[in-house]
């Protein structure tokens, strides 16, 4: 006696799309998208837009035909999460190769790196578009500028910074004084770019005389958007250290200035020179405190105190806005773009080196 | 006989502890002045733009005739970078905590704080010369279809330089600081309130409704409030990217302009009572900025128990 088995559907894995559901939508959409583009004229960008809605839609309203509304809302919402995260990309991929196709042609050019905007008119320039004439001028004198100020704002920030972060966290105990503190940090660490720069302009206009733009006033303006960046990342590394490391500490008899600095520093040090890294990042690339403290220079000047100095964002800014040959403004775009490629090369090497620093020098916790 | 580094000299270490804490305070308070300063000096600077006879200023008209559009324009800048910019960070930061496999979520992460990395005068000469030149065939279209709203009124700018291209550039800039926040506090969403919900048979995106998004709602605030501060006070995306003009309602004309890409471009060059109007526009956007962060801070700090965002 044979009884035929008849498979019954649970209720409960009723109504499933298969799982190659979205795979097959995907070619679809594909499909349809190219058709679509190949009649109102085919680019690349249109059709993955084009696509990405029809599978939206198609999955979405498939699934709320099979499974029920509430399987179509999850679906739906898990298109727009994933979709978000794909248009969050498109502005990063573009910048990045709009930087490297317009910015190698500088980069490359002999003498780019070495020499100054120096005695470059836009004689050179027009020469340089209508006979092919190399493109004469660079960005030295903008690199040593941005490595000058940067350098001596790091050198007002770090210890300020340390020394609050200290205070905050092994001398604060919640006072008054501490709260404000953290809480005036927090504020300062929104303070628009150009509002520093102008306290700093007006600080030594005040001082010093009207109009004084040097790379010392710019640092000064970079070291108040510096310092909040500091504060935070230190405060949080110090915080993080145990506190029996302390208390062993003062138990051995130890001065408390004496462990923090043998104990407490040694043990975050890591996390905090990461953090400074990441604050001199954020820094380097600011244009508008420059902008309106260290006016414009095509020259090389070393000297912080005295004299306009030139950076590379505020280089980039001046050959764009206002190019050395306003009849022929390409050359002057191609110094732009060579010094953002450069600017956002210097940029990525400090974030690199926040996270090596943070790896290499993290203490050693393994017994 | 060596004696051990840490041990030496009692009466050096108790003066070492007076000057280590009275240095570590003396820092802290150099912060509170330098805050101070920075309202201080702007307003002693200001002040001769303020008492200036009208015809003085810029325009003709006084002072505050003459920071009452720019404001406007600040605003419009700021609203249309927080539109566009607020549900893409939400969702991506949705991608990263709930939705990407946990393998890549790190990784994923760091390639939106990629996108904080990036220098804003970078940003604004790629809105300058590949944004604005890609996006007027789109705003030529809304002149023609959309035209009867106010704010797509045509002519549409040829070149594309509006405050509308600005405010998307800022959109890309303000987009990892909210996300970053936001996937902050979505990753300190209680465990057990997400499989209470999964266990009772919710898909996903109820439980993301029903127990993440409640969770992280002061924090998304608070998030937006910061990234409208950032937007408010950001200089380069709109010098670079917008041709500055008067008023206007339609933003995809040419016209408007802001507050901080005023001052960046006409302080090099300015002099005289230019240079107190200027930094006296610099108080304006510096009273607004302090003023929307502190709220925001306000939001965090009020919900500290909760959340990690701080």
């Amino acid at each position: 006696m044979s009884a035929t088995v008849v498979r019954k559907r649970s209720a409960l894995t009723k109504g499933q799309l298969p799982k190659f559901a979205p795979y097959i939508v995907l070619a679809v959409a594909l499909i349809v998208g190219a058709a679509i583009m190949a009649l109102i004229g085919f680019n690349a960008f249109g059709w993955g837009i084009v696509s990405a809605i029809l599978f939206a839609v198609g999955l979405v309203s498939w699934s709320g035909a099979v499974e029920g509304s509430r399987k179509a809302k999850d679906k739906l919402a898990t298109c727009l999460v994933v979709g978000s995260f794909l248009i969050a990309l498109l502005p990063l991929i573009s910048v990045i190769f709009t930087v490297l196709v317009n910015g190698i042609p500088g980069l490359i050019t002999p003498g780019f790196l070495g020499t100054s905007m120096n005695g470059v008119t836009g004689a050179f320039d027009n020469k340089a578009v209508e006979e092919g004439a190399p493109v004469l001028g660079g960005i030295y004198h903008a690199l040593l500028g941005t490595l000058q100020i940067t350098l001596l704002a790091t050198v007002i920030s770090v210890p300020v910074g340390l020394l609050t972060s200290i205070y905050l966290v092994e001398y604060g105990n919640d006072r008054p004084l501490a709260r404000a503190i953290t809480f005036f940090v927090d504020v300062m660490t929104g303070i628009p770019s150009i509002v520093a720069g102008l306290f700093a302009a007006a600080f030594f206009f005040a001082i010093v005389g009207p109009g004084t733009k040097t790379g010392a006033v710019a640092a000064v303006a970079l070291s108040v958007l510096m310092i909040p960046v500091v504060v935070r990342s230190s405060e949080e590394m110090l915080k993080i250290v145990p506190n029996e490391l302390r208390e062993a500490s003062y138990a051995l008899g130890v001065r408390k200035w004496r462990t923090i600095t043998k104990v407490v520093i040694p043990t975050a040090i890591s996390g905090i020179a990461s953090g400074v890294t990441l604050a001199i990042a954020r820094v380097i690339g600011e244009t508008a405190p420059i902008l309106v403290t260290a006016g414009f220079a095509t020259t090389i000047n070393n000297n912080v105190f005295g004299g306009w100095m030139a950076s590379l964002p505020t280089f980039i800014y001046t050959q764009i806005l206002n190019p050395t040959s306003p009849s022929n403004p390409e050359p002057s775009d191609q110094r732009a773009w060579g010094a953002a490629l450069v600017l956002i090369i210097l940029v990525m090497l400090l974030n690199l080196g926040a996270r090596l620093i943070a790896r290499l020098f993290a203490p050693k916790t393994g017994r | 006989m060596t004696t051990n580094s840490l041990t030496t000299s009692q009466g050096a270490g108790r003066a070492g502890d007076k000057v280590f804490s009275g240095a570590a305070m003396a820092a802290g308070c150099l912060i509170l002045a330098v805050l101070f300063g920075v309202a201080l000096f702007l307003v002693v600077q200001a002040i001769p733009a303020l008492t200036a006879p009208a015809e003085d200023i810029q325009g003709g008209n006084g002072f505050f005739a003459y920071i009452a559009p720019i404001v406007v324009g600040t605003l419009i800048a700021a609203v249309i970078a927080l539109v566009i910019a607020t549900p893409v960070a939400i969702g991506v930061a949705l991608f990263i905590s709930h939705y990407a496999p946990r393998r890549l979520a790190a990784g994923l992460g760091y390639v939106v704080d990629l996108l904080a990395a990036i220098p804003s005068v970078v940003y604004g000469a790629w809105g300058a010369a590949f944004l604005a030149k890609e996006i007027s065939p789109a705003y030529d279209w809304l002149a023609t279809y959309l035209g009867w709203i106010p704010i797509f009124e045509g002519p549409a700018s040829a070149t594309g330089k509006t405050i509308l291209t600005a405010g998307i550039v800022l959109s890309v800039m303000v987009l990892p600081i909210i996300t970053s926040l936001s996937r902050e506090i979505f990753l300190q969403t209680p465990k057990l309130h997400e499989e209470a919900a999964l266990a009772l048979g919710a898909t996903r995106w109820e439980m993301i409704k029903m127990a993440v998004l409640p969770f992280g709602r002061p924090g998304i605030i608070s998030a937006i409030m910061l990234g409208l501060g950032r937007a408010l006070g950001e200089t380069m995306a709109v010098a670079l990217v917008l041709s500055s003009g008067v008023l206007t309602a339609s933003l995809i004309q040419s016209g408007n302009q802001t507050i901080a890409a005023e001052i960046a471009l006409n302080f090099p060059e300015a002099s005289g009572i230019k240079v107190n109007t200027l930094i006296a526009a610099g108080l304006v956007l510096f009273v607004i900025t302090l003023g929307v962060n502190m709220i925001a801070r306000w939001i965090i700090t009020r919900h500290k128990e909760f959340s990690g965002a701080n």
